[in-house]
This record gives structure tokens, C-alpha cells and sequence, in this order.
């Protein structure tokens, strides 16, 4: 008999540690997967507000108003986008979602007064129709980009980079690459598909001025452009992006998701959403561009306390990739025999890669993507954006304030000592910022 | 027939013009090197530019013949998706990057990743073409006259390479493959458009050996 109490784990080699040298040594190749960042990082959660109290009068809930709504792109566009709230719908790929889910976002996002944006694989006509207000994005791969649609969208965004893997292309695994997906991406049925890392055109803030003046020349200066960067650099890369003549920088904190790509390069590159907020305002304080070039925050937004910090340490909206996927179904409590056969439970499930999406979200696969019905996918999203919308309006309130973008840094302080220097927000309880002074 | 100096008119104000409906045939001098000059054309316009001209001439083109007498900086047809594009003179880099359709024509010589993520161009170089070339190229046909530089095809995909000079070290995955006749056919095709005149048994096809298309340890290095 053996006594368990007398078993020690290794912490240098855990279980899962183990099982991951073990399945190296199988195969011989990395691991791809999708979802984002699976490790614990100082985030949202680690900061609180203060609310009203004797200096600052709360705002009566329900009767006094706290509007949402946010424009992006004032900076060149004639024709800036106007959303009713400032949570959008991030930037994922026909290919490694279906067209059902394409087409809840779209409906959902619409139904909300918020834009939706493709992804890695060009626009779909059913996105187009679902989504009042698209945003087109402009990637390395250049998969499907073409100018008709450059003109239809309501926003460009030229991605030069994502939190869950800064530095690296898209991956697509053959078995999403049906002969639709394969078509609009020019590629063979099938294959593997590696997306390139690098813009094919251009290298370096310099050229990419000089490629942003050719999309506003293509689209007549009416589009709001947005630069999307993964939260690495976040200092240079948010002023380099300012000086090329965004109209709007997106930043990819690290907890941002992915449909497949190297499980190291998901763990172990970029940094948190939080510090990316701080590096990022403060970037456009420092050119004096805080609120004329918009900042949206995205990488592990999941409810409205997320959203509404966001907003008080400075950015204009947030966006949602992963969270909307999760509102869709995704890791949903059932087919659970459907998650066995791809090695994995609800709850746990990061396999957007294989295709078999259990759920009907992350497929190809016409018998998954039928358990996704595009109307029921669109109002469990509209229900979750509610949510959120509520959440933001009752913390504002709280903080006395009549719309959630008057939130600011004085209304939070920070629980932990990496939280409070990453934020440069206050420890609770002190006025000590660590790394200042 | 419309007239455009670009040193007194503003490159806006000529994109704006081909954007409505531009006259059947336009003329752009004194182009100075600018960047975006006809861009994200829709129309079947034939338009002539008496000089050099700087990043992403003609880019996203639809439909329209330009023609450049000189050289073109960086990008010159990127994303071009149908129409013509003829350079007198030499091409910088990323020379009909990522095109998806229509024929770009260079006279001169054409810089480094000429034809880069290529999607179904017809591409052809009267002279030589610079390093990684027809890098990622997905599909298309890029036809070189004289030499290419090192790492040509790398990474390829369904996309055709004809050249007639020398190759530098091949990129990965890129191969010499087979002149079949229907290739010989398609080349012929392809000079013939250009008014080039090569004997076409001086001309090697390379394509894609197509052993990246999936994830496989015997061929990591490759990576």
C-alpha cells in the first residue's frame, strides 16, 4: 500500500511539465493550440475602485444617465465610426471560425451598436451583411484583400501585430482549410498554412507611413485607420505607430487568444494587458495625442469590471475576442463526448487548431458549425455585451461619473505590489507607486 | 485625354480624378518620385506616367494599363488584382507584392522579394530579379529573363518561376521541376505579352517540392 502523503510533486516538474516533455518526445514538434495565455499574470482583477464616498457624489443607479458611446477615428478620417458602446469584437479569421460565427458576431455587434472585424482570410459576404459597422483588416498574409472590399469596410485596420504571439503569422491547420477557405486565401486545399510574420511591402515605421498614405489615398481619406500591435514594446511602438498617422492603435496584451499557434510562443512572449494599458496612454500623453488618437485595449477583457479599468487607466474602448467566442459556446458544458475525442473536457479546451470545435464555433466542419445557430449565437453574444454595458455603467455610477470614459486613474488603487508598478496605480491603503519616486 | 504635373497638381487631387470617371487616356508627368500615384484604380483607363515614380504605384489596380517611363519605387503594383502594369525602367523592392491577378511587366531589373506572397500575377522581368523572390508566392507565374539572387522561391506554394539565367542558392522548398510542354506553351504566352523575344528551351521552370504544406519533424530544418 502506498501512503500518497509520502508522494512529493516536483514543482520544477509538475504533472504537466512531465506530460509535455512526454509528448515532445513523441512527436518531435512543438505544440500548437489555440486560446491565449493559460498562465497567471498580474491583471485587471488585482485593481479596485474606490466609488464615491464624502468628496464624490455616486450617481443614482438606473435613474441617473451614464452613457457609453465613443467615436474612433477623429484624427484624419471624414467619415469616423460612432459606436453606441466602447467594447468592439475583435479581429478573427473566416477559416478559424465558421461562417455561423462570423455571422453571430456580426448580428450581435450590430444589434449593440458596435463594429465587428475580420481577419486572416479576408471578408466574408455574410459578415459584410450581419455587421453595420466592419472593420477590415490589413495583414502580412494579405489573405483575400482586395480594394472592393477595402472600400465596403467602415474601418481599416493594418495589424502588425497580436498579443497571443507578437513577432509570429497566423497558423491554419489543414483540416479548417476547406475548398471555400482555400479559395479565399489562394492557397492549396489542405496544407498547413503559415501565415507570414512580416508585412510583404513594407518594414518599419517610415514605410509604414508611407503605406498608410496609400490606403487613405485608395479609400479617399474617408476610413478611420487603425494600427494593431501586440504588447510587447509598447512605449515605441504605440508613438511609432502615432508618428506613421493612425487614426486609432489597437494594443494585444498577452492574454489575448489565438486559433493556433505555438503553445511556448503563446506562454512566453509579450506582456499583460495591464502594464500594456499604462505604457500605451502614457505613450500618447507624452505626444500629446491622449483622446485624439483613440486607444482600444484587447487581450483577456472578459466582463465589465475589466472593461471599465481599461477605460480608467486611459483607453477609448476595449475589444473581445476570446470572451465572445465563450458568450458563442465555446468550453459550453456539452457534446462532452465530443471533447474526449480531441483529448480534452469543457472548461479546458484550447483545441480551435484541430477544427473540431465541439460547439460549432472554431469549424469548418458543416455537422459542427450546425450546432451554432447564427440567431441563438447572436443574442447569447447581445446578452453578454449587455452585461458587460451593465457592469461599466454601474461601477461609473459608483465613481460618480455621467459617462463610463470619465472614469480615470484617481478612482482605482492597485491589491498587489506587481499590479500597483505595472499600473502605476497606488497599493491600496498607501500612496506608494512602486517604481515612482 | 487629361494631363496631370505632378509638380503643380497634388497626387490627391489626381487619385481623387481617376477615382470618378477619369478620361479614357491620362497623362502624368513630372511624377518625382511620389508615393501612391494611381492607386485603387476601377476603371479601364489607360494612363502613362513620363517619369519615376516611389512606393506602391498602382497598387490594388483593377482593370487599368499604366505605364511608366522609368523606375518604380518600393511596392509598384502591390495587391494588384487585374489590368497591366509595364515599367520601362527598374523596380525596388517587393515588386507586386501579394498581387492577386493582371500582368506587371518590368523592363529593367527588379529589386529584392519581387513577387513576394505573389496570388495569381503574371509577372515578367526582362533583366534579373534580387534576393528571396517569389518568397511565400502562392499562385501565379513569375517569368525572370536574366538572373535571380539568392533563397529564390522560398517557402513557395502553387506558384510557377521561369528564368533564364542563373540561380543563387533556391529557397526552401523551392525546386527545379519538369518544362512540359504546356509550360513551354504558358511561357511563350507570357514573353509574347511582353514583346520579349528568348528562345524558350534557355528557360528552367522551378515550383514548389510542396514538402512544408504539412507540419513534419523530418523536414524541421526547413522551418
Amino acid at each position: 500500500m502506498i501512503d500518497k502523503r509520502a508522494l512529493k510533486e516536483s514543482a520544477t516538474f509538475p504533472a504537466n511539465v512531465l506530460a509535455e516533455i512526454h509528448r515532445a518526445a513523441d512527436q518531435g514538434i512543438y505544440d500548437i493550440r489555440g486560446f491565449g495565455a493559460k498562465r497567471e499574470v498580474p491583471c485587471f482583477d488585482d485593481l479596485l475602485f474606490l466609488g464615491a464616498s464624502m468628496s464624490r457624489y455616486p450617481l443614482e443607479g438606473y435613474r441617473e444617465k451614464c452613457a457609453t458611446n465613443v467615436t474612433l477615428g477623429t484624427r484624419f478620417a471624414s467619415k469616423p465610426i460612432e459606436l453606441d458602446i466602447p467594447i468592439t469584437i475583435a479581429g478573427m479569421s473566416f477559416g478559424s471560425l465558421g461562417a455561423n460565427a462570423k455571422e453571430s458576431l456580426g448580428l450581435a455587434a450590430t444589434m449593440m451598436g458596435t463594429s465587428t472585424t475580420t481577419g486572416d482570410g479576408g471578408m466574408t459576404s455574410e459578415e459584410r451583411e450581419s455587421s453595420k459597422t466592419l472593420v477590415y483588416q490589413v495583414l502580412p498574409s494579405r489573405y483575400g484583400l482586395n480594394p472592393d472590399d477595402l472600400r465596403r469596410a467602415d474601418a481599416l485596420e493594418v495589424v502588425v501585430g497580436q498579443g497571443a504571439k507578437p513577432g509570429g503569422g497566423g497558423m491554419l491547420l489543414g483540416q479548417k482549410i476547406t475548398e471555400r477557405v482555400a479559395g479565399m486565401r489562394d492557397l492549396p486545399e489542405g496544407i498547413d498554412q503559415r501565415s507570414a510574420c512580416r508585412h510583404p511591402d513594407w518594414t518599419g515605421p517610415d514605410d509604414l507611413k508611407i503605406k498608410i498614405q496609400e490606403l487613405r489615398e485608395i479609400t479617399d481619406y474617408e476610413k478611420p485607420i487603425y494600427v494593431k500591435i501586440g504588447a510587447t514594446r509598447v512605449t515605441y511602438d504605440v508613438t511609432l505607430a502615432v508618428k506613421s498617422g493612425a487614426d486609432v492603435v489597437v494594443v494585444d496584451g498577452m492574454q489575448g487568444g489565438t486559433a493556433a499557434t505555438q503553445d511556448v510562443f503563446i506562454e512566453h512572449v509579450g506582456i499583460p494587458t495591464l502594464p500594456a494599458v499604462r505604457l500605451a496612454v502614457d505613450a500618447l500623453k507624452e505626444l500629446d495625442m491622449h483622446r485624439e488618437v483613440q486607444l482600444i485595449i484587447s487581450g483577456g477583457i472578459r466582463n465589465g469590471a475589466d472593461a471599465a479599468k481599461a477605460l480608467a487607466m486611459g483607453a477609448d474602448a476595449v475589444s473581445i475576442g476570446s470572451a465572445a467566442m465563450v458568450a458563442l459556446g465555446c468550453n459550453r458544458n456539452a457534446w462532452v463526448e465530443d471533447y474526449e475525442k480531441i483529448g480534452t473536457l469543457p472548461g479546458y479546451c484550447h483545441h480551435c487548431h484541430t477544427g473540431a470545435c465541439p460547439v460549432g464555433v472554431a469549424t469548418q466542419t458543416p455537422e459542427l458549425e450546425a450546432r451554432l445557430r447564427p440567431q441563438q449565437g447572436a443574442l447569447w453574444l447581445r446578452n453578454y455585451l449587455s452585461t458587460m454595458v451593465l457592469e461599466m455603467q454601474t461601477l461609473a455610477r459608483a465613481c460618480g461619473k455621467s459617462h463610463v470614459l470619465n472614469l480615470e486613474p484617481e478612482d482605482l488603487v492597485a491589491m498587489t505590489i506587481e499590479a500597483a508598478a505595472m499600473a502605476r496605480l497606488p497599493l491600496a491603503g498607501t500612496n506608494w507607486i512602486p517604481g515612482s519616486n | 485625354m487629361s494631363n496631370f504635373d505632378l509638380d503643380t497638381t497634388a497626387v490627391r487631387k489626381l487619385n481623387q480624378y481617376l477615382h470618378q470617371t477619369p478620361a479614357d487616356k491620362v497623362v502624368v508627368d513630372k511624377p518625382g518620385g511620389r508615393h501612391s500615384i494611381a492607386v485603387g484604380l476601377d476603371a479601364s483607363v489607360d494612363i502613362t506616367i513620363n517619369g519615376h515614380v516611389g512606393y506602391y504605384c498602382g497598387g490594388m489596380n483593377k482593370l487599368a494599363t499604366i505605364r511608366i517611363h522609368g523606375n518604380a519605387g518600393p511596392g509598384v503594383a502591390e495587391n494588384m488584382m487585374s489590368g497591366t502594369m509595364d515599367i520601362s525602367g527598374s523596380a525596388s523592392q517587393y515588386a507586386g507584392a501579394s498581387a492577386h491577378g493582371g500582368t506587371l511587366i518590368i523592363r529593367g531589373d527588379a529589386s529584392s522579394r519581387c513577387g513576394i506572397s505573389m496570388k495569381g500575377v503574371d509577372i515578367i522581368v526582362a533583366g534579373s530579379v534580387g534576393h528571396m523572390s517569389a518568397f511565400m508566392a502562392q499562385t501565379g507565374n513569375l517569368v525572370i529573363c536574366g538572373d535571380a539572387g539568392d533563397h529564390l522561391g522560398d517557402s513557395l506554394y502553387e506558384a510557377v518561376i521561369y528564368i533564364r539565367g542563373s540561380v543563387g542558392e533556391l529557397g526552401a522548398d523551392c525546386i527545379e521541376k519538369e518544362m512540359t510542354a504546356e509550360h513551354v506553351q504558358k511561357l511563350a504566352a507570357l514573353l509574347h505579352t511582353a514583346g520579349l523575344d528568348h528562345v524558350l528551351t534557355d528557360f528552367r521552370r522551378y515550383g514548389s517540392a510542396r514538402k512544408l504544406y504539412h507540419f513534419d519533424i523530418d523536414h524541421a530544418d526547413e522551418y
